[in-house]
């Protein structure tokens, strides 16, 4: 075979790759195993267990779960009914609802603001309606509500992707075996599927796992997750980049693990692309 | 009977989640009432005027397409060089390299942030150049995830062929290859502008005390008085997101149905 290009053409990313992706991670590793006289210490890794940051860690273990569980429950009907309109991604009603994506992510979240102050759209609509108040700003529901919404359209493209790719024969066989509406969604549709609800899982879990500024703007400093911890760490009056770098460091490590763990419970599903 | 019903209001339901708060930032905007924007105070396009006006908004919007564009170029010539430049590699080479490309999307985008601010604070100023390092490193997986597989389907007969005839390696290149992948060339450009238009984690950790980004502007500003002028941007980002998309999908509808009148 003749040689097409050259090996010379990777050199740029590579260079590239080893100072701003290898080194950094060099960096926080050799931040995170020193105090600041440089000494080797195990303090701020294993710091990630202290009751103040094990809670946070705990929270946002909890909190990211239940988003991609609500992620979850809402796309996968929605994928499969958007799938029987149409098999093109490019489509207007599939776009219809990857369209908010497209929507800067901090306005959305100041959308929701908006939306869920106290006296924001949502109580002046239960006004209208003669119901009562409801307080959610400033709690966890906001943040879960704030965050689902902005990594929705992450769960349900790979999962639309997945679904639409699914031969129509393959299903009308199963219906002319019998199988009811159900039993086509548990035995057929689900496990077709399931590279892409592996993808979605996956960009929406994991992002949602270190997020402090939706945290920020819709819990109002009341609901402190470990991404909250990590960048008071840096950004703080008490601003300490050994401890920040050990806290990220074990967060690396548990998403890591996690991602494993899941992989595990998981195999036989291979190259999922994100999109 | 039921069961189309059901389907349909699911659908309209979820319609209705998920534009309720682009509804609110566009009411918001034309909402003459200062003090709560839920409260109807009569239309005003005051919002708009004052947004022109307004610097702070104009330059982090400037910023932010300047930075998303160089960004997303200079990663869109060095992920497709690598994909080129991978298809004499060995089999080790090449996982090696997709294994690298994967990092930044595993890692939260926070640890990329802190891990670049490490870097950089260590070595020399924050800067807009920083800023862009920072949004290349982060955005460089997409391009590869994207031009890869189409470096696989690549059928490398044709340009042998092109060499037999005559060719230069340089000119099959840019006559055979380059247009073969240029479907994932584009697909990994857009996407990787999208991502460093809406990133937020890793602009906060790597900007440059002055310089902002519509994300980090509206971190900064959105407890203080220029809300309604961001209001009045989302609306106008809303119509833009809204024609390209419709864009968009006439060109693909049209691709779409010449590829399945051929099968």
């Amino acid at each position: 075979m003749k040689k097409i290009g050259s090996k010379i053409l990777t050199g740029p990313y590579i260079i590239w790759m080893i100072i701003f992706t290898v080194i950094p991670l060099g960096l926080i590793v050799y931040y995170a195993f020193t105090n600041s006289g440089g000494a080797f210490t195990l303090d701020n890794v294993v710091s990630i267990a202290d009751t103040v940051n094990a809670k946070p860690l705990w929270l946002s273990f909890k909190m990211s779960f239940e988003i991609t569980v609500i992620c979850f429950l809402l796309s996968f009907p929605l994928a499969i009914i958007l799938s029987k309109y149409s098999k093109n991604k490019n489509s207007i009603i599939v776009m219809a609802f990857i369209l908010p994506m497209w929507m800067n992510f901090m306005l959305r979240t100041l959308a929701w603001r908006l939306i869920l102050l106290n006296n924001g759209f949502l109580n002046r609509a239960f006004e209208i309606f003669g119901l009562n108040s409801v307080y959610l700003m400033n709690t966890k529901a906001a943040v879960i509500l704030g965050t689902a919404y902005d990594y929705f359209p992450f769960m349900l493209l790979p999962i639309y992707n997945a679904v639409a790719k699914i031969d129509e024969d393959v299903i009308s066989a199963a219906r002319d075996l019998g199988a009811s509406g159900v039993v086509v969604i548990r035995r057929i549709i689900f496990p077709l599927a399931m590279p892409g609800i592996i993808s979605g899982i996956t960009m929406v879990f994991v992002p949602s796992m270190s997020e402090f500024v939706i945290a920020d703007m819709l819990g109002g400093g009341k609901v402190y997750m470990i991404g909250n911890a990590i960048e008071q760490a840096f950004n703080s009056g008490y601003a300490d980049i050994h401890l920040g770098s050990g806290l990220s460091l074990s967060l690396m490590g548990l998403i890591v693990i996690s991602m494993l763990i899941y992989k595990f419970f998981d195999k036989g599903e291979e190259g999922h692309g994100i999109w | 009977m039921v069961k189309k019903f059901t389907e349909k209001f699911y659908l309209v339901f979820m319609f209705v989640l998920l534009y309720m708060p682009i509804a609110v930032l566009i009411m918001s905007s034309f909402n003459a009432s200062e003090k709560n924007k839920a409260v109807w105070g009569g239309f005003t396009l005051s919002a708009y005027k004052a947004l022109i006006k307004d610097e702070i908004i104009m330059s982090a919007l400037y910023t932010t397409f300047l930075l998303a564009g160089g960004a997303a170029l200079i990663a869109t010539v060095l992920g497709t060089l690598l994909c080129i430049g991978m298809m004499n590699m060995g089999k080790l080479f090449k996982s090696t390299m997709i294994g690298i490309a994967q990092i930044p999307l595993l890692n939260s985008d926070i640890v990329t942030g802190i891990s670049l601010m490490l870097l950089f604070t260590r070595f020399t100023d924050l800067s807009f150049g920083t800023m862009l390092v920072a949004h290349v490193t982060y955005i460089i997986p997409y391009v590869v995830l994207s031009v890869y597989p189409k470096i696989m389907q690549l059928n490398v007969s044709i340009y042998e062929a092109a060499l037999d005839l005559g060719a230069s390696p340089l000119f099959a290149m840019r006559k055979v290859i380059i247009p073969d992948i240029m479907p994932g060339i584009l697909t990994g450009f857009m996407l990787a502008f999208t991502m460093s238009l809406d990133d937020f984690s890793v602009t906060y950790f790597t900007k440059a005390p002055g310089i902002n980004t519509m994300s980090t502007m509206i971190n900064a500003e959105y407890r203080k008085g220029i809300q309604t002028e961001i209001y009045a941007l989302s609306t106008i980002i809303f119509i833009v997101v809204l024609i390209v998309l419709f864009i968009i999908n006439r060109r693909s509808e049209k691709a779409f149905r010449i590829e399945n009148e051929r099968v």
